[in-house]
């Protein structure tokens, strides 16, 4: 009997904070600060990616390219991209990122049309300058594929712990935990309704 | 009555080994939610690994630095260019990994490419490693640069490596001639010090990084704390107290309770993962892979 007493006083107090860090104290918010570093990086890289395109298409017309019409659709976007920013605390809001996404899509596509266009002058082509500046350009968008690609793996982290058992708990009563929204790159109706759909 | 269904758990083992008037004491040693429970912590450890989990299947690691999974070197090329790898990494301390691969299962070779190196780990915590990858099959060549050295080697500079040094030995079908002379570029822009910037630079991301590194040092505090309460105590009083927990029925679940315990629940549970993975550190050889990361920087070229 004594046995048991004395086990259970050692117990007891282990028992209740292991089912307390169990609740998501501490796991729901690292795993949003987490989801938050990520689309840090995310906007990070489209920034990187908005700097190049001043030199690309200073690059472009000190070529001497009549492409006049594509490189202000350029200038126009690359604007209007880096006027939208989402803040962390915004994340959880999805009109906010979809916002985001179409300004940064609206970009992409420019920057698409440009460089098909430029395709048909051989000796802007074989430019170094502007060779090195296409690899930028490159390495850019595929460290946003990948920085995209961390971000939506953390916030489905983040929104799977917020609404699975034991974490569930913490999420709910002390964080008042919100889903975030994942990002999604490519989204050729910008103008449709953002759709939310988690745990893709 | 049929409906009396639960009556049978009263004999059933607990999930946790432990003996049953015992098991009251424990948060989830209910038997009814406690048999939910392991289940759902499981798949709760699954899901939360999830990411990590679905990448595809790479060549095996090789810490010589060189990994010709395409076999476009002879084994005295592969010896050489290792031994130069490995020079390379002892005076600059940077990673620089050779990979021949001969399919690059439907990927882009630069979404390949840094799967890769995460999954090899290049380089050590400052994510200071880069890879040359190369695919015949694909006809594509990547530099992967690790995030610490995005400053080094950037992208145009890995782009002009391609380009002007190598590419062109491909195009004439001198393989081993191309991989080296990229190793030699790459080596020489390795070897360069770091410039002031550029550290400060690669140290302000590494610190963006580490951040989920956090878990571990709560993971261990339990564990050292369990390692205090049901090994030390234990055999503490054990000591002192004499016989007392070594006699009669009731001592049973007190061993259960001990290092084996830890791993009979630690194993399904918590633990597994955590633990591992925190003190699991060197896996080391040629030191060529020590945790670094890639975030798609460098540059891909084909010939």
């Amino acid at each position: 009997m004594s046995l048991k007493r004395r086990f259970s006083t050692v117990l007891l107090p282990i028992a209740g904070a292991l089912s307390l860090s169990a609740c998501g104290i501490n796991s729901v918010p690292t795993a949003e600060e987490e989801a938050k570093a990520k689309w840090a990086d995310v906007q990070a890289q489209y920034q990187r990616r908005s700097n190049l395109v001043g030199n690309l298409v200073a690059t472009v017309k000190a070529a001497g390219k009549q492409e006049q019409d594509t490189l202000v659709k350029v200038t126009e976007a690359r604007a209007k991209a880096t006027s939208v920013q989402v803040n962390a605390e915004d994340l959880s809001d999805p009109a906010k990122v979809a916002q985001f996404q179409a300004a940064q899509a609206q970009l992409s596509q420019g920057l698409g049309r440009l460089l098909a266009s430029v395709e048909a002058y051989p000796d802007l082509k074989t430019n170094e300058n502007y060779l090195n500046l296409q690899s930028q350009l490159e390495g850019t968008e595929n460290r946003i594929a990948v920085a995209i690609r961390d971000y939506n793996g953390a916030v489905q982290a983040y929104n799977t712990r917020i609404r699975t058992f034991p974490d569930a708990i913490g999420a709910k009563i002390i964080h008042g935990a919100k889903p975030m929204t994942p990002f999604q790159a490519t989204t050729p109706g910008a103008e449709e309704a953002p759709k939310v759909d988690f745990g893709n | 009555m049929p409906i009396a269904l639960p009556a049978p758990a009263e004999n059933s083992p607990s999930p946790f080994g432990l003996s049953l008037s015992k098991a009251r004491t424990f948060p989830f040693g209910k038997r009814g939610p406690g048999r939910l429970i392991l289940p759902l912590l499981l798949l709760f450890a699954l899901l939360a690994f999830a990411p990590a989990a679905l990448a595809q299947s790479f060549p095996k690691f090789d810490d010589r630095g060189v990994v010709d999974a395409a076999n476009l070197l002879d084994p005295a090329q592969q010896q050489a260019l290792s031994a130069k790898l490995i020079a390379q990494k002892k005076a600059s301390g940077r990673a620089l990994v050779v990979a021949t691969i001969p399919d690059l299962q439907g990927y882009d070779i630069a979404d390949y490419g840094y799967r890769l190196g995460r999954d090899w780990k290049i380089g050590d915590k400052d994510s200071n490693g880069a890879l040359l990858i190369i695919a015949p099959a694909e006809r594509k060549i990547r530099i992967e640069v690790g995030y610490g050295l995005e400053g080094v080697l950037t992208d145009a500079v890995s782009s002009q490596i391609i380009r002007n040094a190598i590419s062109p030995r491909f195009k004439a079908d001198d393989m081993a001639g191309g991989i080296n002379a990229g190793v030699d570029e790459i080596t020489m822009l390795l070897a360069l010090p770091p410039e002031e910037a550029k550290a400060r630079a690669a140290a302000a991301e590494a610190a963006v990084r580490k951040q989920d590194d956090g878990g571990g040092g709560i993971i261990a505090f339990w564990i050292i704390l369990f390692i205090i309460f049901f090994v030390a105590l234990p055999l503490l009083s054990r000591a002192r107290g004499g016989k007392r927990y070594r006699r009669g029925g009731g001592s049973g679940p007190i061993i259960i309770w001990g290092p084996g315990a830890g791993s009979d629940w630690g194993g399904s549970g918590w633990g597994s993962g955590g633990g591992g993975s925190s003190w699991g550190g060197g896996d080391s050889g040629g030191g060529f892979s020590g945790g670094g990361s890639f975030g798609g920087g460098g540059a891909s070229g084909d010939w």
